[in-house]
């Protein structure tokens, strides 16, 4: 039986970038493994040779003109911006998190 | 009265002919809109101002000998996940709460150039997930039938505002239903079109594989020539079709003889008997209007919901990763910038839609990706299989729409898996990508409206909706909105039409 | 590195396509313009917005596939999910499973040949600016962020772990981006960032075949930092292996002012991207048309193009591996001059006077030399090697060639470079013995190092027009005749 463990859950959180309280964790372990029973079903099926759909359109190469067009102003760009320094977005400290 | 109740066909044309003028029609929407929409709640935005500017220009280019266009003056309501350029667009969530697009969707641009009055946008379940408009951060929207009942959703407001009168047109999304389904609870029309025949481009993306812009409307004439108006290529869209918009109104009054209609069986158990009753009616009505009406076996599409609910959150997952305080929307201040994005996710985001985010991710994530994800991407095949080798038999299929009736507020609040079953007869559709269409065929339990959904192959739109306009004229007329005038809730259905539990 | 030990090295090479869009949308892709200027609501990721592929981007990618001998399929596009701020939707679009090309090799000048995995399409991040007393990401108390560089095209090579040696890792990144030159794909402009490389190094006892556990160098912009990380790294890895520890898996970055490689993530950090194909794009299949797009316009390759000067020169090809002549010739190719030493070789010059003179005073100025007419070039050189005009005069009179324009012998005329005739050298060349005698004595009882000397006096008092063979020629007769009479 699929279930998930507070931990995963946690984990799962983490990476989905979510802050949620011990109790929104705990409440969401058990709702999660309940959708993931209920879900389950389908892991039961036999797909064996049949290949996934990603998308239900038959298109492809949809491409456009390597043309120049105008887009935004800078003061459109960031006139919905949380905050904004030397025309730039400004976001706190980076840390060594990522690169 | 009031020529909003005519309709969209009426009402276009009386303003083309110079017979009314667009800005008494804006008047009167935003009349009852302000009369009425306190108790309803179905705009999030009402866009009085530009509303009346953009009459004022029609009834301009009208006196100058200027054709307005097919939706010469008709007020038109936007679901709120669709973006307006200067215009509040918030997708009922915290997260966008103060968010104003510096553009509008395609689906804006192509009703504009139809001479439409966009005049207010639309409440929804926060970022278009969930089933009855519960969700929104602003508040529910409430049934006009029976206030005390859900309008349905994720389109809830859109599908509100038609059957309250206040807007004869209204446009929504559909993903796993979210404009069937609440079109269905609220007795109007609506069309979720094959996926890639509207341009999604501007449209706020919860499952963009599943994501489709539709119509509602009192009448299918009408439903079916609001997409007329916002069909068609777009090259924004790399996922539009690459063809002109089809005429769907031309067709409309062909009718059904000799259209082959297969009744889906698998529904049945799964709806209330009044809803299946109303498909069994339907199928009669069709039979009666001289279709070749047979029932078929689809066994495949049980195994929607669960792989849609696979598939709907993981891409959600991805789709709403973007709002993390950075460039636009909600910021909740921290030191570094991973726990910015944490505090502000955490606080910006609703219960559904981090519980979405949360099981998309999972989905997604390191040794459980072909598990889940992988193996939902496969049963979308088996559904689309399923469809094309019931199509080869049959031309349209028909089946129920909804469970149930419209529901009490709170009713399936308390456990998800309640709630998501609400889709079970509207997310196969959306899986294999064809066009849908709810039709107000019937009232059921405490007189609240059923709809019956036709569902037709990829670009079938002609046929389905030729089959749906044979189901107007078979059903009762008090089954169907606007409700306007109704006094104080619609009267039960004279003996042949009323379906009882 | 320690007796018995190898470093085993494979790169990832970002490189910016030199498209006028970026890869998903319309705005501009431009270097240097004001912050936020060349963006739109796709490249911003704003709510709504959609991706639509640029044709010539694709076209730049069958090229470059096509040039390291890829196999060129249908693919894909997936999503790359992960958190960053500079990320505007918070996933790169990037190719995955199903890249527009795989496999392939690169063969460098040493001769020595390099596996290639992959060459993928993917859209490149914005540019975050740290504000704080250091300066860098660490330690800083917030960084700024300029969306223009987000959603430009990227080609992100990657090679077979195939590279053993920092200089085999710089060669292979000088020979990749003439490649991508060639392709017309990419200005090559490390500098700016064009070229981005990342760096796995690991080490294992020479002779096996397994892979040590590698750790990721990223931030290698120039290639002096390249074959500076690799080198530190793989001294750190030794000395770790050496101490009687293990090296675990890491993503670390290369701080070019302290010279050291630093930890950004461990493998237990590492992101879980959560790839899955991305649903507002459709695949792409190489069509005949996107193959014949592609095949047009693409230039020499610079193996080829160093065959065809080894020739010339009438070298063997992998003399033109390493050494002065090597060098030279890998200037040329590099500035797009070794097309003008061919044609002036064809008009009758000199091969390896031509060389020089294009590898040396061309290079000064590249673009104006590139214009030069090869038969004007090959004039000038035959002057030179004629005995004409002296080193000094000729390279005079390129450079008005190249500014300028004209005929070399009536600008060497005009700059009055009328050649010494034998009469003045003899007796200036007299005057200087006279003035030198103790330095002339030296000469003669063959103290060769002299000889330099007094060569210089004679070229610097004829104020550069003498030649330096004639000179050298006109002491050699005296001193033989010295010698002679003396005897
Ligand atoms: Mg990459
Ligand atoms: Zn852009």
């Amino acid at each position: 039986m699929p279930g998930i463990s507070i931990e995963e859950v946690r984990q799962v959180a983490h990476l989905a970038r979510l802050q949620l309280s011990d109790d929104e964790l705990s409440v969401l372990q058990g709702e999660l493994s309940a959708l993931l029973e209920h879900v389950a079903r389908i892991t039961q099926l036999d797909t064996e040779g049949v290949p996934p759909t990603a998308h239900p359109l038959p298109l492809f190469n949809v491409l456009r003109l390597d043309e120049p067009r105008s887009g935004l102003t800078p003061a459109e760009a960031l006139a919905a911006a949380p905050a904004v320094d030397r025309g730039r977005f400004s976001v706190p400290s980076i840390l060594g998190d990522a690169l | 009265m009031s020529i909003l109740d005519d309709g969209v066909v009426a009402i276009a044309e009386a303003v083309r002919t110079g017979t009314v003028r667009a800005s008494d029609i804006v008047d009167d929407t935003l009349e009852r809109i302000d009369a009425g929409d306190a108790d309803l709640h179905c705009f999030l935005t009402v866009m009085a101002d530009h509303a009346r500017e953009r009459a004022a220009e029609i009834d301009a280019a009208v006196q100058a000998g200027v054709d307005p266009g097919p939706l010469a003056g008709v007020p038109v309501a936007l679901k709120d996940n669709l973006c307006t350029k200067g215009t509040l667009t918030t997708c009922s969530s915290k997260i966008l709460g103060n968010w104003v697009p510096p553009y509008d969707a395609t689906v804006v641009e192509r009703l504009r150039a139809a001479g439409a009055i966009v005049v207010g946008k639309t409440n929804l379940d926060e970022f278009a997930m969930g089933s009855s408009t519960e969700n929104s951060a602003f508040g529910p929207t409430r049934n006009p039938w029976d206030t005390s009942r859900v309008p349905g959703g994720s389109s809830g407001g859109s599908a509100a505002a038609v059957a309250a009168g206040f807007v004869p047109l209204a446009l929504g999304s559909d993903t796993g239903g979210s404009i069937r389904q609440p079109a269905s609870l609220c007795g109007v029309v609506g069309v979720k079109p094959t996926y890639g025949l509207v341009s999604r481009y501007g449209l706020i993306a919860f499952a963009s594989s599943l994501d489709q812009i539709g119509t509602f409307a009192s009448t299918v004439e009408d439903a079916a020539l609001g997409l007329e108006a916002i069909a068609g290529h777009d090259p924004l869209d790399s996922t539009s079709f690459d063809r002109a918009a089809p005429s769907l109104v031309e067709s409309l009054f062909e009718g059904v003889a000799g259209m082959r209609v297969g009744v889906i069986d698998e529904f049945a158990a799964e709806v209330s008997p009044s809803c299946a009753a109303a498909t069994f009616a339907a199928a009669e009505a069709l039979s009666a209007a001289g279709a070749k009406v047979e029932r078929v076996s689809v066994p495949e599409v049980l195994h929607g919901l669960a792989a849609y609910y696979v598939i709907a959150p993981a891409e959600a997952s991805s789709n709403l990763a973007r709002y993390d305080g950075v460039r636009y929307g909600l910021r909740v201040d921290a030191p570094d910038v991973a726990t910015m994005n944490a505090l502000t996710r955490g606080a910006g985001f609703g219960l559904e839609v981090r519980r979405r985010i949360m099981i998309g991710t999972y989905a997604l994530s390191a040794g459980y990706y072909d598990e889940y994800y992988g193996q939902a991407q496969r049963v979308r095949t088996l559904v689309a299989r399923a469809f094309e080798r019931a199509y080869r038999d049959f031309d349209v299929l028909l089946a129920p729409m909804t469970p149930s009736v419209a529901f009490a507020f709170g009713e399936k609040t308390k456990n998800p898996l309640d709630m998501y079953v609400s889709d079970v007869c509207a997310v196969p559709s959306n899986l294999a990508g064809h066009p849908a269409v709810s039709v107000p065929f019937a009232l059921g339990e405490a007189d609240m409206p059923v709809g019956v959904q036709v569902l037709a192959p990829a670009l079938g739109e002609a046929v389905m909706l030729r089959t749906a306009m044979a189901l107007e004229t078979a059903a009762p007329r008090n089954a169907r909105a606007p409700i306007v005038g109704r006094d104080p809730r619609p009267r039960p259905l004279a003996t042949e039409g009323a379906i009882d539990a | 590195m320690p007796e018995g030990f190898e470093t085993v090295i494979g790169l990832e090479v970002h490189c910016e396509l030199s498209t006028a869009t970026k890869l998903f949308c319309s705005c501009a892709n431009a270097f240097g313009d004001e912050p936020n200027s060349n963006v739109c609501p796709v490249c911003l990721g704003l709510p709504g917005s959609l991706p639509v592929l640029n044709r010539r981007a694709v076209e730049f990618a069958i090229r470059i596939g096509q040039a390291l001998g890829g196999d060129i399929r249908p693919s894909i596009f997936h999503r790359k999910n992960y958190f960053y701020p500079d990320m505007p939707k918070d996933y790169q679009i990037s190719q995955y499973d199903q890249p527009i090309s795989s496999g392939g090799r690169l063969a460098l000048p040493d001769g020595s040949v390099v596996g290639i995995v992959r060459a993928h399409m993917e859209e490149d991040t914005g540019k975050s600016t740290h504000i704080g007393e250091s300066g860098r990401i660490h330690g800083a108390s917030h960084s700024l962020v300029d969306y223009n560089r987000a959603g430009v095209p990227l080609v992100e090579i990657v090679s077979e772990p195939d590279i053993r040696s920092a200089e085999q890792a710089r060669l292979y990144v000088s020979e990749l981006r003439a490649v991508l030159v060639a392709t017309g794909a990419s200005d090559g402009r490390m500098e700016e960032g064009s070229l981005r490389v990342d760096a796995n190094v690991s080490i294992r006892p020479t002779g096996t075949t397994d892979l040590g556990t590698r750790c990721e160098v990223k931030n290698l912009n120039s290639l002096r930092s390249l074959v500076r990380a690799i080198s530190y790294e793989a001294e750190r890895q030794s000395a770790l292996i050496a101490g009687g520890g293990t090296v675990s898996q890491q993503t670390r970055h290369w701080d070019e002012g302290g010279g050291v490689t630093q930890l950004l993530r461990s493998k237990e950090e590492a992101y879980d991207y959560r790839y899955f194909p991305e649903p507002d794009l459709v695949p792409l299949v190489p069509d005949d048309s996107l193959l014949s797009a592609a095949a047009a316009g693409v230039g020499k390759m610079p193996s080829e193009r160093r065959q065809s000067l080894a020739e010339l020169l009438g070298v063997p090809g992998e003399a033109l591996a390493a050494g002065p002549v090597a060098d030279q010739a890998q200037t040329v190719i590099e500035l797009d001059l070794d097309g003008l030493v061919i044609g002036a070789v064809a008009c009758g010059a000199d091969a390896h006077l031509a060389l020089a003179r294009a590898a040396n005073e061309g290079a000064s100025k590249a673009e104006g030399a590139r214009r030069l007419d090869a038969g004007t070039f090959a004039g000038l050189i035959k002057l030179e090697s004629g005995g004409i005009l002296s080193a000094t005069q000729s390279k005079a009179v390129l450079s008005v060639l190249i500014d300028e324009g004209g005929e070399p012998a009536e600008i060497a005329r005009r700059l009055g470079f009328e050649a010494m005739g034998q009469s003045d050298l003899d007796e200036l060349v007299d005057s200087v013995i006279a003035a030198n005698p103790d330095e002339w004595r030296r000469y003669q009882e063959g103290d060769d190092k002299i000889s330099g000397f007094l060569l210089g006096l004679v070229m610097r008092q004829s104020s550069g027009k003498a030649n330096g063979k004639l000179v050298k020629d006109t002491f050699d007769l005296r001193r033989h005749a010295g010698t002679a009479s003396q005897g």
